[in-house]
């Protein structure tokens, strides 16, 4: 185990310089001179020379990504080129914004996707299974802006149950979540079914049922535990997938997240912040799933790591 | 009933319904008796129904698998009128199973020693500690070295005979009155069947047991058996003690089956096996199911089923050779020196 964690701590190493190298080429590959941009509409093109040469950007292109490398290792992303603040204080209290909506989203979905998941492979082929499973399609398919809207439009602007925007309190948390969890809940109502589905026809199965085992304790104790693994497995992507992909949700709520910050940025050529945003995301998803990877092991002790 | 009898099983039917045509009769009216404290061989071919017959009795036959006809008198109790709440209390305390694939039987997430508890901790009030004792001496019980450390071991940690022994400890930890052990061997290597096959009989004597054998290996019925059960396509064709069913086998398919076994005590040049298949589920013979593979098969076979009527010795057969309406020549179903 111990050695497992050691080993994927240094696999970090590579793929995150992987990730740099990708981020750097296609924000220079991408056209539009930050320059130009920057210097605004209608400046001279010795202005524009000039903020090039004040960014690095007259430099060869490896000898920047050096630069950046560098610097990065050392925890330091430079300063926005947008705003001239330094990028760790712009991204700070933005990145935990949608980390907490990231976490909120993932818990509701895997809450209401492994009951759901479970009470549709108990009662296979029932009303109840076939309604879930329907639901479960509705979810998937429905992009979260569009559900994002529609929830506000219904328990903000006519009920005013909560607010329409804004992040921070519980009531502006319930409707962002939900809208950015669904689609998570969906996806593992439905690889819950499946896995609890094959696990149920197992010999095992069986055996628990021949001790005489309550119907319940079979499918909690004997039947899910088996069936999480492939569960897990997705919670995990779909972890990484809601810290890169809340951009919709944050834009629809005004939520003030890494998400939209990017997005932004994107627009302006602000290339040390949207470098040092997309090395946190992806250390982040690196992290979870090397996460998924040590409960697999806590949920069948089989699974050598090692 | 009788006093002797810990389970009988009376015109037993599990049908399976695959749609509204299409019906599998699995188990079309077994009957057959487990005396008290002794050993009840089934055999037969594989889908003659041996299994669902044994699932039954447990109420454990999946979906869309159902009892539409029948008792199982268990102590003279009707087990397919018990409720689910009832026959939970019943499984695994007084009536236990083993299941013939001990690599899959168990839990791979759950160590041994929970796997055992869990029996224990629904139908017995125990503490922790008295549970813990008890899994060490089922395991001692069954004999597996070692024991102190396979109760925190996990399932894939253990061989294949050794799991089966897990399986019989876990059957065990009641004092079941009655053992259902389907096909417990099959899936083992043959040293490792011997030494399983003469645990079950060991532990039978020692806790006062009834055990009900499925197997389709008659040299298992001879060695461990006090009585037989031969089914055929969900039906008894023939039911004896052990001695009258090796020494005088009356259905053609019990003598097709001692045929196409090597012997020892008889010379022979080479097994004879049984023609032809089990029919199908759906096309089942009007007649007697065996006639289609019957060397002595007439018109009569073919029309009407026989009944399973009682013999001298409580030999028990279903053949229309034994009774008065026979219409073909005398024959002689088993000639123990037939092949020399």
């Amino acid at each position: 185990m111990f050695k497992f964690i050691v080993r994927r701590l240094l696999q970090l190493i590579p793929v995150l310089f992987g990730v740099t190298l990708l981020v750097f080429l296609m924000l220079h590959i991408t056209p539009g001179n930050p320059a130009a941009i920057l210097a605004g509409e209608g400046a001279s093109q010795e202005t524009i020379d000039n903020v090039a040469n004040r960014l690095g950007l007259n430099e060869p292109l490896h000898m920047q990504y050096i630069y950046f490398v560098m610097d990065a290792i050392r925890l330091d992303f430079g300063t926005s080129w947008r705003t001239g603040m330094p990028v760790a204080d712009e991204i700070g209290s933005r990145f935990w914004v949608t980390v907490e909506l990231a976490v909120y989203s993932t818990i509701l979905s895997v809450f209401i996707g492994i009951i759901a998941g479970v009470i549709s492979a108990v009662r296979r082929y029932s009303f109840t299974d076939v309604g879930i499973m329907l639901l479960a399609l509705f979810g998937l398919s429905m992009p979260n802006f569009w559900l994002g809207l529609m929830l506000m439009q219904w328990f903000a602007v006519q009920l005013m149950w909560v607010p329409a925007s804004g992040w921070g309190s519980a009531s502006q948390v319930i409707l962002p979540v939900i809208a950015l969890g669904t689609a998570g809940a969906a996806i593992i109502a439905r690889m819950t079914r499946s896995s609890m589905l094959e696990v149920i026809s197992q010999d095992y199965i069986r055996t628990a049922r021949a001790k005489g085992t309550k119907e319940r304790v079979v499918i909690y104790r004997h039947a899910l535990r088996n069936a999480l693994i492939p569960v897990v497995t997705v919670v995990g992507l779909q972890f990484g997938y809601l810290l890169g992909g809340a951009v919709l949700t944050e834009t629809v709520f005004a939520i003030n997240g890494l998400g939209r910050l990017v997005v932004d940025r994107i627009a302006s050529r602000d290339f040390p912040v949207i470098q040092a945003s997309v090395l946190i995301i992806a250390t982040l998803f690196v992290f979870v799933n090397f996460l998924v990877d040590i409960s697999y092991r806590l949920l069948n002790k089989r699974i050598d790591l090692d | 009933m009788t006093v002797e009898n810990i389970l009988e099983i009376k015109n037993l039917k599990t049908y399976f319904s695959l749609d509204k045509d299409r019906v599998v009769k699995a188990v079309d009216g077994v009957s057959y008796v487990v005396p008290k404290g002794k050993t009840l061989g089934i055999v037969g071919e594989s889908g003659s129904g041996k299994s669902i017959t044994a699932l039954s009795v447990l109420r454990l036959v999946d979906e869309p698998g159902e009892i539409v006809d029948g008792e199982i008198l268990f102590k003279g109790e009707d087990l397919v009128k018990k409720k689910v709440s009832e026959m939970r209390k019943i499984r695994g305390n007084q009536i236990s199973m083993i299941f013939q694939e001990p690599m899959t039987s168990l839990n791979p997430v759950h160590s041994v020693g929970k796997q055992i508890k869990e029996t224990l901790h629904i139908h017995e009030d125990l503490i922790r500690q008295e549970a813990n004792h008890k899994a060490l001496d089922l395991l001692k019980l069954v004999g597996i070295p070692s024991p102190e450390k396979r109760l925190t071991q996990y399932p894939f940690e253990l061989s294949g005979g050794m799991r089966q022994r897990v399986m019989i400890a876990i059957a065990l930890a009641c004092n079941p009155e009655l053992l259902i052990a389907d096909e417990p061997t099959t899936a083992l290597d043959v040293t490792i069947q011997a030494q399983i096959l003469e645990l079950i009989k060991e532990l039978q004597a020692e806790l006062h047991m009834s055990v009900m054998l499925i197997t389709h290996d008659l040299g298992v019925v001879a060695e461990t058996c006090d009585f037989v059960a031969v089914m055929y396509a969900g039906k008894v064709v023939e039911y004896a003690d052990v001695d009258t069913l090796f020494e005088s086998p009356k259905h053609p398919y019990t003598v097709g089956l001692l045929n196409s076994l090597p012997r020892h005590d008889i010379k022979m040049e080479e097994l004879t096996p049984i023609k032809g298949m089990v029919p199908s589920p759906f096309e089942m013979p009007e007649g007697c199911r065996f006639a289609p593979r019957c060397p002595f098969a007439t018109a009569l076979c073919q029309e009407k089923l026989p009944d399973l009527e009682k013999k001298e010795n409580g030999q028990e057969v279903r053949c229309w050779i034994y009774t008065d309406e026979w219409d073909g020549e005398e024959v002689k179903v088993y000639e123990p020196n037939a092949t020399t």
